[in-house]
Parts: C-alpha cells; structure tokens; sequence
C-alpha cells in the first residue's frame, strides 16, 4: 500500500477555521504525516474528538469519524476501540476536553488501557467559548474567568497520565514539529493507551489576556521553556521553575485491554471472532 | 418442559431479549434496580464473543454504547434514574448523529437520590424530552416479563430500522419480579438490521437519507468513511449553520419517527369492545389495572384496559380511535400525573380522570377500584 499525506487530509476543507496563530492546524498536519508514515489505512483508523477549536480536527482528517460531546472523545474512542480491536483509534483533545470537564475520563482511560492513542494540543485555556480558565490555566494567569489571575493550580496533564497508568506518556510542543510527528507516531504503534501533550498556544485569547505578543512570540516562550527530558532533570529543582520536560516522559510495557480481555472471553468460553483480534 | 420456558426477573429478560436481538456490546456504570442486566452482560457476552466494559459513569457508558455502534456493533446499556440523568446529553448524539442503541431504564423514585430505590413511573417525560432540543424518541413500556424480553428485542429492531437510540423504561417493579417467560428459538424470529449503503465508496454520503427518510449506515473500517456527528450538519456529516439545511434535517430526524408512529407504537387492549370507561396505564400498573378490570367486568361494569406498550412516539390518532366508545377515561400512574397529560391533549372531549401515586409503592387494583367509583 502506498499512502500519501494527502490521503489523510480533506484538503478540500481547507483554509481551516482556527485563528491566525493557532497551534491545532500544526498538529492536524503531524497526526497526517504520522499516519503517512506508519501506512495505516484511512479507512482503518478512527478520529474521535469532543467539542473546542480543536474538536474541529475530524473536519480535516479523512478517516472514520466520531464528533461527539465536550469532554467525552475518550468514552467514544473506548467504544470504538472495545468493539473493534483491529482499527487505530485516536481522540484528539483541547484541554478543556481533555482534563477539564474530561478529566475523569482521561484518568480512566490511562487505568483501563484501551490501545487508544490521546493528544491534546494544550493552549491552556477555552478557545472556542472566549479563552475562558481551564484545568490548564497556571496559577496567577489571566483568562476571560479569571481577570485577576487564576487562584487555581493547573494540572501537570502528563504527570496525571502517568499517574493514572497510562503506558505511554510524551510531551512536545508545536514548535516542534518534527519530534511532534515522531512521537505521534510511537504513540500510536504503541500497544496500549498513548498520551500525547502538545504545548500549544492560544494568541488571540490566553496570549492576549496574558501579554505574551503575537503568535511568533508566543511560540519563542513555549519554545524557551521546553527543555528535553534530560536535561530537565539535570536541573535542581528550585531551577525547574521556568521549565518544562519533553519526549518520552514515560514509557513501560504492559498488557492492553484487548489483550486481557480476550483471556476473559476465553475463560467464558467465549470464541472471539478473527477480525477481532488485534493486528497489531 | 420446553427449556426455552423460564422464570425470570424482568431484568433477566431484557438481557436475554438484547443477546437474542444480537447484541455484542454492553457498557454501563451499576445502580440499583438495574445492576442485574450489567452483571448478566458482564458474564454472559464475553462467553458470545462479546464486550462488556464498565464505564467510569453513566455519561462515559452512553458514550461508549455510540462508539460501539458505530463500528457495526448492536450495544446497549441499562440504568435507573441518576444514570438515566447523566446519559441526556449524550443520548441527543444518538439522536442527531442516527446512531442505533438501546437504553434500559429501570424507573426509580425521584427527583435524585428519592426513595432509593422504591418504584416510580415519573420518567416518561424525561424520556421524551429530556435531551435538549427538538427531536422525537421512542420508548417502550413492559408490564410483564415476557414483555421485558419481547420489547427489548422490538428496542433492537426499532433502533436498527430508524437509526436512532431506542429507549425500555421498565420500573422496578417489573424489572425485579419473577414471572414465566417463554423465549424464541434461535432464528424463530427475525430481526432487523440497520442498512448497508451500496455504491462507489467515493460517493458514500453518511446523512444522504433514502425516501423513507433514513440513511445507510456504513461502519468504521469499511471502506467508505463513516462520519458521525453531533452538530447539525450536512449530508457529508460535516458542521453546517444554513438555516435551510438544519431545518431539513431536524425535520427529518423528527418525522421519521412521528411519520411511522403506526409502525411503533402499539397498544394492548382488553375488554374495550362494550367498554364504556377505559383505564389507560402502562407497566407494572398496567397489570393492576387489569385485575381492577376483571373486578369491575364481574360487578357487571363495562371497564376496559388500554396497556401503553409504547410511550413515545404517542400514538394519537390510534388511541382516540380505540377510546372513541368511552364516555370516561381513568388513568392511573405512579406518578404526579404525565401520562394523563398526554390523555388529556388528544381526548379533550371525554371525561378524563388521573389516578396518581408518588410514594415509592405501587399502585393496587383495589385502590384503582376506589379511584373508578369515586370520579364517576
Ligand atoms: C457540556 C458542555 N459544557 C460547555 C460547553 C461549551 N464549550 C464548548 S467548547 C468549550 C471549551 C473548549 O476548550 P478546549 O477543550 O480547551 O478546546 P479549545 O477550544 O481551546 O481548542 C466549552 C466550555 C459544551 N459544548 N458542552
């Protein structure tokens, strides 16, 4: 089979909607070329997304699509992904989706082990509503709810995927497109519920609220502030402050849903259908 | 002895109704008096190669039943009045996106927590409205448990043939009495299956609907690429705000159902031929009303019964015809009275009594009875 980026982009849809400046775009395109380079058939993978700027993401991607409620792309992805084993499955998130009124999900996602892969283009805040505070929102930061700062610690989006379980934790940040592409795609191969967190940004909401310039300054601070792994931890932590990790922050093997519940079948005494099995 | 004559609960019964309907996919969050139908699941579907998964809520399992379904699966879940709460939001998504399910509800006393978990009859309305916006729904009343069994296979049916969420609203009382069922053969009935698009995978439009008003429905991993949505959309299934376009298609999502309310909705009748007073009632007071009936017929009254099998969509013009002998009607419903609201808007022109109960305990012939002779 030979596949083209193109194949998995609507291009007819395009120019998309999201502002000028917006990170999303730049994902929509990674998760193509991830797709692209991994071979695996539109027609055998399925875009679930809620309800935000990036909930518009299915609009782009030609695959299967389900475009459902806010906050709840995972339970639909996990539907799709416990019925039919054999398809690629991702949910594709903001942060509002994701963590916010989604959190309970994502930590049960990350438990349950659904062969699911998670991204959130992270832009911490409500885009869609009117930039609005999100579980993601730093303390102290202004949004259009919190004018005077955020009195509300933020989620470590990452740290709580690896805390719930989840087998396959990475963070990028959309300036850095081509780790981004490389980690969507691990992501995706591997066997088990992937999280990745793109840091992204929101110019015409959190960018404004907060003073940080135009699109192009706003990806110089992300930028800046990502540091890899390595050296991340290198750092004391009185020093991590202005810094955050990427890559790989956590991956371990373990066995998925699928592969746990076929032992369920067999001890039921259940056959389970060929096309069912993972190919994987 | 047959071995397909049982005795069986009524949740016992909507759980062999679905596997005999077919279904592989259950997903569900436990509340009482639902829970047997998510246990049985969890036992009996991983043992037909099927998938129970339990969700972290109820908005989680609706969620989860849509997605499955999506891939060509026929799913289901069950609940009771706080999950039946949490599952709204996402039942409109079956709704707009014409995604085949059914939703077990197991009515219970109310509003929140009520009288856990005493029986209630006070979810018809939810049922028909509570998703936000115009939309029509079907829901179907058992008041046996061979009805349990026999509806939750027509829940299937229904919702594979209109493609759309179907809903069983049992009550309690129902759901956890045991009766003798009689179940079907394997492939003594037939059953519905939602249908196929044909045609060039290029040209598969997901929302193009037929003449009859219903689109083919592909599934994700074939070839041509399903699309499926909440928003009101075109038939590509993508977002669409001209207003000609969602008015034709919340048009269509409602009158498919309205337009083939014969279809769905039946009624049972007893004793109406000479009947002069009709009691209208459904589930587990359906079958008081009955025996108040029986009473009252040995007394020499000319009562009949008229058991709401169907709920949604209401069937007007059938239940006007089959009343249409009666001088009065008494409807009694474990409730504050909803049902006879819906009575009261299509036979204005009769003597229409309510016979209410809300208190956690069921309505009996005897106070049925009392309701009759002290309207009359
Ligand atoms: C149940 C519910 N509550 C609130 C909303 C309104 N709403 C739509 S999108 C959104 C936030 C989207 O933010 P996020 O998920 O971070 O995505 P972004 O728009 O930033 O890409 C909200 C609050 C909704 N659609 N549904």
């Amino acid at each position: 089979m030979t596949v083209a980026v193109s194949d998995y982009l609507r291009e007819d849809k395009l120019p998309h909607l999201w502002c000028g400046g917006c990170s999303h775009g730049v994902v929509v395109g990674a998760v193509a070329r991830a797709l692209a380079a991994l071979e695996i058939a539109p027609d055998q993978t399925v875009v679930t997304t809620g309800i935000g700027c990036f909930g518009k993401a299915d609009d782009y991607i030609a695959t299967h699509a389900l475009h459902g409620t806010h906050g709840r792309a995972l339970p639909f992805a996990s539907g799709v992904k416990a019925a039919a084993p054999h398809l690629t499955v991702l949910a594709l998130m903001g942060d509002g989706d994701a963590a916010t009124i989604g959190g309970n999900h994502l930590i049960h996602a990350a438990r349950r082990n659904l062969d699911i892969t998670a991204i959130v283009s992270n832009n911490n805040n409500y885009g869609m509503t009117g930039g609005q505070c999100s579980a993601t929102t730093p303390a102290g930061k202004r949004t259009s709810t919190s004018r005077y700062g955020s009195p509300e610690p933020d989620f470590d989006l990452c740290d709580l995927v690896i805390g719930s379980g989840g087998g396959f934790v990475a963070r990028t940040t959309h300036y850095h497109v081509r780790a981004m592409e490389k980690l969507i795609a691990e992501a995706i191969s591997y066997r088990g519920f992937s999280f990745v967190e793109v840091v992204a940004c929101c110019p015409t909401y959190y960018g404004r609220y907060n003073r940080e310039g135009d699109a192009a300054s706003m990806v110089k601070l992300i930028k800046d502030r990502a540091l890899s792994k390595d050296k991340y931890f290198k750092l004391a932590p009185d020093e991590r402050e202005d810094f955050f990790p990427t890559g790989k922050l956590h991956v371990e093997e373990k066995a998925d849903f699928t592969t746990r519940y076929l032992e369920v079948q067999k001890k039921a005494g259940g056959i389970k259908a060929e096309s069912k099995e993972g190919s994987r | 002895m047959q071995n397909n004559i049982k005795f069986l609960s009524g949740n016992e019964a909507c759980a062999e109704g679905a596997f005999y309907a077919g279904a592989l996919f259950y997903a569900g969050y436990p509340i009482t008096p639902s829970s047997e139908i998510a246990q049985i699941a969890s036992e009996r579907l991983p043992a037909i190669g099927g998938t129970y998964v339990q969700m972290e809520d109820e908005i989680a399992s609706m969620a989860a039943i849509i997605g499955a379904s999506c891939c060509g699966v026929k799913s289901f879940t069950a609940t009771s009045g706080p999950g039946f709460s949490l599952m709204q939001e996402n039942l409109g998504v079956a709704v707009m996106g014409e995604v085949p399910c059914v939703v077990i509800n197991v009515q219970r006393s109310g509003p929140s927590t009520g009288l856990a978990t005493n029986p209630a009859q006070a979810d018809i309305m939810q049922a028909r409205w509570g998703t936000h916006g115009d939309h029509s729904m079907i829901a179907l009343t058992p008041s046996s448990v061979q009805e349990c069994y026999e509806m939750t296979i027509r829940a299937f049916d229904l919702s594979e043939k209109y493609r759309c969420p179907v809903l069983v609203l049992t009550d309690k009382t129902v759901a956890q009495m045991r009766e003798k069922v009689v179940l079907y053969e394997p492939g003594e009935r037939k059953l519905a299956e939602r249908k196929k698009p044909s045609g060039p995978a290029e040209e598969y439009l997901p929302y193009r609907a037929d003449d009859d008003g219903i689109p083919p429905m592909a599934a994700f991993g074939d070839k041509r690429l399903l699309r499926v949505t909440s928003s009101t959309h075109n038939e590509q299934g993508f977002t669409n705000d001209d207003p000609g376009n969602a008015y034709t298609l919340i048009r269509r999502l409602y009158d498919k159902i309205e337009d083939n309310v014969d279809d769905i909705a039946v009624f049972k009748t007893y004793l109406m031929d000479d009947a002069d007073t009709a009691f209208i009632a459904f589930g587990i007071t359906a079958r008081a009303a009955l025996n108040a009936v029986y009473k009252l017929r040995e007394e020499g009254h000319k009562v009949g019964l008229i058991d709401m099998s169907t709920m949604w969509p209401f069937p007007d013009r059938k239940l006007k015809e089959a009343v249409s002998g009666c001088r009065a009607l008494l409807v009694p419903e474990m409730n504050l009275g909803q049902l006879v609201r819906e009575v009261n808007r299509i036979c204005c022109d009769k003597e229409v009594y309510s016979y209410t109960k809300s208190d956690g305990k069921n309505i009996f012939p005897a106070e049925i009875i009392k309701a009759w002779r002290e309207s009359l």
